[in-house]
């Protein structure tokens, strides 16, 4: 019994990390076609920023309380506002051209973490997170660290804040027409151009929160640790439905239980192996995703 | 009738290149400042392009004067922006959104009250399926609301493509009465298959042949000389030119309908 | 904006050039490559340096292991760009052909002990068969879930062989491969030059099997399928059929090449697994000019040849040296390879084989646009 709450945190744990990633990379490419290869470079830049404030270079921020607050807020902003340049100095003016506009992204996740490990090496820098979330609490017999709920939560306010936001908002509303229609909208005489950058800030700050989350999670930060986690967020995306918050959100859950609960029962190793054969076996059953949302 | 004011529209030498085809050949219209004006032609013979490559939809080249000012090089959203309310040949209706925030999308911030009781008044059946989503529509519903999205703003023009395509009787009377009652505030450039729509509604016409202009005039005097209406729109046997070319789209589309639509919409 | 559609007429106008001298030049450029594969044969001999290029002369052991690595990689991405170029397939798991070669032939040497010739065959089967079995499958689904599924499959190859299963594949460092079942004439300094030759015709059996296929009627069903697939159905084709053809012949190229590396690097690694490894390739035909008959190539040996020479110029002197605003970035290869397939992309669709073309079109283009200038001015 201990050892299935240790599995179901921990998956859950990781699949709140997935759908920090995913929901952005699922709403930006609905919006726009682009499969983003520089989103795990989003949560690369977000970790190191966290990371970089946390370690006392940014007055104020620090490893505890308000201070780590202050860290994971900043590093979260630095990889908005990066998230904002690539779409706006890299993806833009692409704008006619939609393959190149991937293979640019590809360019671009392959300098971001190269950058980085230049700056401050390729080896895992040890990640200072607040001793209050380094614990761990006793359910059913099992000692979950307490980083794993924390993330859940994080996930679920991210999720629900989405949904108010498409929901409820003009610009949400704009978001979701535009992942139908991107022309109609256009001929509505909205600029759907300033969607796109909108939906970039979003899931680069999602991402950027993953990447000061993930930090937790791992309790570490390396370069290439955002483009590891890229992949399994594009199962997750694919496995959701392109476009679709709520497919990516089942997706990340199930994606994160099926890993763990496997390479624990199985081999290390084979729970990776089978959430992507799951993914191979979904899509030849169902072309569109779970969701039936357009693949 | 009194001499013509300056023409809402005009638009000359109109040209659009798609994947390296030439789909028009430099396409010359004006649409009055009242009334309706149908801009009719064979399948194929570039009124969809004409009417994309207007708004910007389309790569284009060309001049498109709105009410004396150049536009062609405006991208869409601004250029609709500027008073044109436009319902697509799909309809371009957001299948996964309701009725209502279908309609809320077509408002433009700052630019005055929608004018919904219009919309309510003609359409009553928008007010209650406003929650229903929208692809649950029928496709007479659909167009309503694409109707609608274009009476929402106080727009200068309205262009609707095709908007009685595929409809039953009863709707496409209901669509026509909307689209009179928007033409007497409004001009309106009517794409229409529908000779009978079009005998009902347009006060002038331009027909399109090849991506070409092939003819401008009142729409009723084409249409009273059966053999031009014979020879510019294919009524009946097929006439100059041989068989219409297809532009963008897929081949199978033009392929039978119009004949038998026309002949019946004719009759 | 405009230039989204410009390539391809310019290509075309490219293909016409005004008759006379052209009829002459082509005369003399069809012999160049000929040429040039006299040049590459004899490389091994040369003591010429190619200062900045290359450090000390062209046949040098480690000169020539790097261009081997350069040919072999031209032949890679030129296999790759069957997909990618010719079909229209964006696939992302082109690193598992490659690493089925390698790994297949390395394990078969390792653990039955045969030669390097009968393992070599059974790696290249491994190659067909694993292309023919994952193609059959992603190909199912089309678009941009293709590109997932074979993502996802190379992952799963990927990270299996990462976790060293029964000790066969040597986990995260890789295995060197046996030197006493490989042929003595590959093995040693000595005999680098044999190894760049083995390169050589790889890159040339890439090439040649490329263009042969290309030009044959599934080439230019391929051609179809890549322009407009509803229309090749419409034509009564299954494109599922050629696809999965050009899926298991680019496989093949891709274990071939495995093959080859094998020998060369002295063992099979996991990096030739992995998701940056296909993404390399896409840098490569990108860079180089997707589509075209030398374009891969080239980008493979400039890739390649960048990659090298620019770990060692950021460990160079001359780097250490500058600013560190300058220096942080230099030190990292993959950075500058990065930046510069963005620049590429942005500066030079079609990539470097466009090139020559584009500043001809270029040419041309001023001119008519004066003549066209000219004409205006006459009323019609």
């Amino acid at each position: 019994m201990a050892t299935v709450v240790l599995l179901t945190f921990t998956g859950l744990g990781l699949g709140a990390l997935y759908f920090l990633i995913a929901s952005g990379l699922s709403l930006i490419f609905g919006l726009m076609d682009v499969l983003n290869f520089a989103h795990g470079a989003l949560l690369s830049v977000g970790a190191y920023g966290t990371w970089w404030a946390a370690s006392g270079h940014l007055p104020g921020a620090g490893t505890e309380g308000a201070g780590f607050a202050l860290a994971v807020v900043f590093g979260t902003a630095v990889g908005t506002i990066a998230a904002v340049l690539l779409e706006v100095a890299v993806i833009r003016p692409l704008y006619t051209r939609p393959r190149e506009q991937i293979l640019a992204t590809v360019g671009v996740g392959l300098a971001v973490p190269a950058l980085l490990s230049a700056i401050w090496g390729a080896d895992a820098r040890p990640f200072p997170g607040p001793k209050a979330l380094s614990g761990t609490f006793a359910l059913l017999g099992a000692e979950v660290p307490l980083n794993r709920p924390v993330l859940i939560g994080v996930a679920l306010v991210v999720l629900a804040a989405l949904k108010l936001f498409l929901g409820r908002t003009r610009h949400g509303l704009v978001v979701r027409a535009g992942v139908e229609d991107r022309a109609m909208v256009t001929a509505l005489g909205i600029d759907v151009r300033r969607a796109f950058t909108l939906v970039f800030a979003i899931g680069g700050a999602a991402a950027a929160l993953g990447g000061a989350l993930g930090g937790l999670y791992f309790g570490s930060v390396d370069p290439g640790q955002g483009t590891s986690l890229l992949i399994f967020a594009f199962v997750v995306v694919v496995t959701g439905g392109m476009g679709s918050l709520t497919g990516a959100a089942v997706a990340s859950v199930a994606v994160g239980l099926v890993q763990q609960f496997a390479n624990y029962y199985t081999t290390a190793g084979l729970g990776d192996v089978a959430v992507v054969v799951l993914l191979a076996a979904l899509l030849l059953v169902r072309p569109r995703g779970l969701t039936g949302r357009l693949a | 009738m009194s001499p013509a004011p300056a023409p809402l529209l005009t638009v000359r030498d109109l040209r659009v290149v798609i994947g390296g085809r030439h789909i028009l050949h430099g396409v010359d219209l004006e649409v009055a400042a009242s009334g309706t004006t149908a801009l009719l032609g064979r399948n194929g013979a570039g009124k969809t392009t004409t009417v994309r490559g207007i708004l910007g939809l389309v790569p284009r080249t060309g001049s498109v004067l709105l009410a004396g000012e150049e536009t062609v090089r405006q991208t869409t959203h601004a250029l609709v922006r500027r008073g044109i309310g436009y319902a697509p040949e799909d309809r371009g209706v957001f299948a996964a959104l309701s009725v209502a925030e279908n309609l809320r999308l077509a408002e433009r911030p700052g630019a005055g009250e929608p004018a919904y009781d219009l919309v309510h008044e003609l359409f009553p059946e928008l007010r209650r399926r406003a929650r229903q989503a929208a692809g649950t529509l029928s496709g007479g519903q659909q167009q309503m609301v694409a109707i609608a999205r274009t009476l929402l703003n106080g727009n200068r023009l309205i262009i609707a493509d095709e908007p009685t395509k595929g409809l039953a009787p009863k709707v496409v009377t209901e669509v026509a009465q909307a689209l009179e009652r928007a033409a007497e505030a409004v001009p309106v450039l009517l794409v229409e298959q529908n000779l009978a729509v079009v005998r009902r509604l347009a006060r002038h016409c331009v027909v399109l042949a090849d991506g070409r202009t092939a003819h401008q005039g009142p729409a009723l005097d084409l249409l009273a000389d059966a053999e031009a209406a014979r020879r510019l729109l294919g009524v009946g046997s097929a006439g100059h030119g041989g068989p219409a070319r297809t532009p963008a789209g897929p081949p199978a589309r033009t392929a039978a309908r119009p004949a038998a639509r026309t002949t019946e919409a004719d009759a | 904006m405009t230039t989204a559609t410009q390539p391809r007429g310019r290509d075309r106008a490219a293909d016409h050039p005004v008759a006379g001298r052209s009829e002459r030049l082509r005369r003399a450029t069809r012999w160049w490559p000929t040429l040039m594969l006299l040049v590459l044969f004899t490389l091994p001999y040369s003591a010429l340096p190619l200062p900045g290029l290359l450090d000390g002369p062209i046949g040098s052991p480690g000169n020539l292991q790097l261009l081997a690595l350069c040919l072999l990689f031209g032949g890679l991405a030129t296999g790759y760009d069957l997909l990618l170029g010719r079909t229209g397939l964006l696939s992302f798991g082109h690193a598992l052909y490659f690493a089925a070669g390698t790994y297949v032939t390395n394990t078969v040497m390792l653990e039955a002990g045969l030669p390097f010739a009968a393992s070599a065959l059974l790696g290249l089967l491994a190659g067909v068969v694993l292309s023919a079995l994952l193609g059959a499958v992603s190909l199912r689904v089309s678009g941009i879930g293709f590109s997932m599924v074979t993502l996802a499959f190379a992952q799963a190859a990927s990270i299996l062989v990462q976790r060293d299963p029964g000790g066969v594949t040597g986990g995260e460092e890789g295995r060197a491969a046996p030197a006493d079942r490989l042929p003595a004439s590959l093995v040693g300094i000595e005999h680098t030059a044999n190894l760049y030759w083995m390169a050589l015709a790889y890159l040339v059996v890439a090439l040649v099997v490329v263009q042969w296929a290309v030009r044959s009627p599934t080439g230019r069903v391929w051609e179809g399928i890549k322009e407009n697939e509803r229309r090749v159905e419409v034509l009564g084709l299954r494109p599922y059929g050629y696809k999965l053809v050009a899926f298991v012949l680019a496989g093949t190229l891709a274990a071939l090449g495995g093959i080859v590396y094998l020998p060369l690097t002295g063992g099979a690694t996991p990096q030739t697994t992995t998701s940056d490894f296909t993404l390399s390739l896409l840098v490569m035909v990108v860079l180089g000019g997707s589509g075209t008959r030398w374009g891969p190539m080239v980008g493979g040996i400039l890739y390649t040849w960048a990659d090298h020479r620019l770990g060692d110029l950021a460990g160079s002197g001359a780097v250490a040296g500058l600013p560190s605003v300058v220096r942080v970035p230099l030190s990292q290869p993959l950075f500058l390879l990065g930046a510069l397939f963005v620049a590429v992309i942005y500066l030079l669709p079609g990539g470097v084989a466009r090139l020559p073309a584009r500043l001809r079109t270029a040419r041309t283009a001023r001119a008519s646009r004066l003549a066209a200038r000219r004409e205006e001015a006459v009323p019609s």
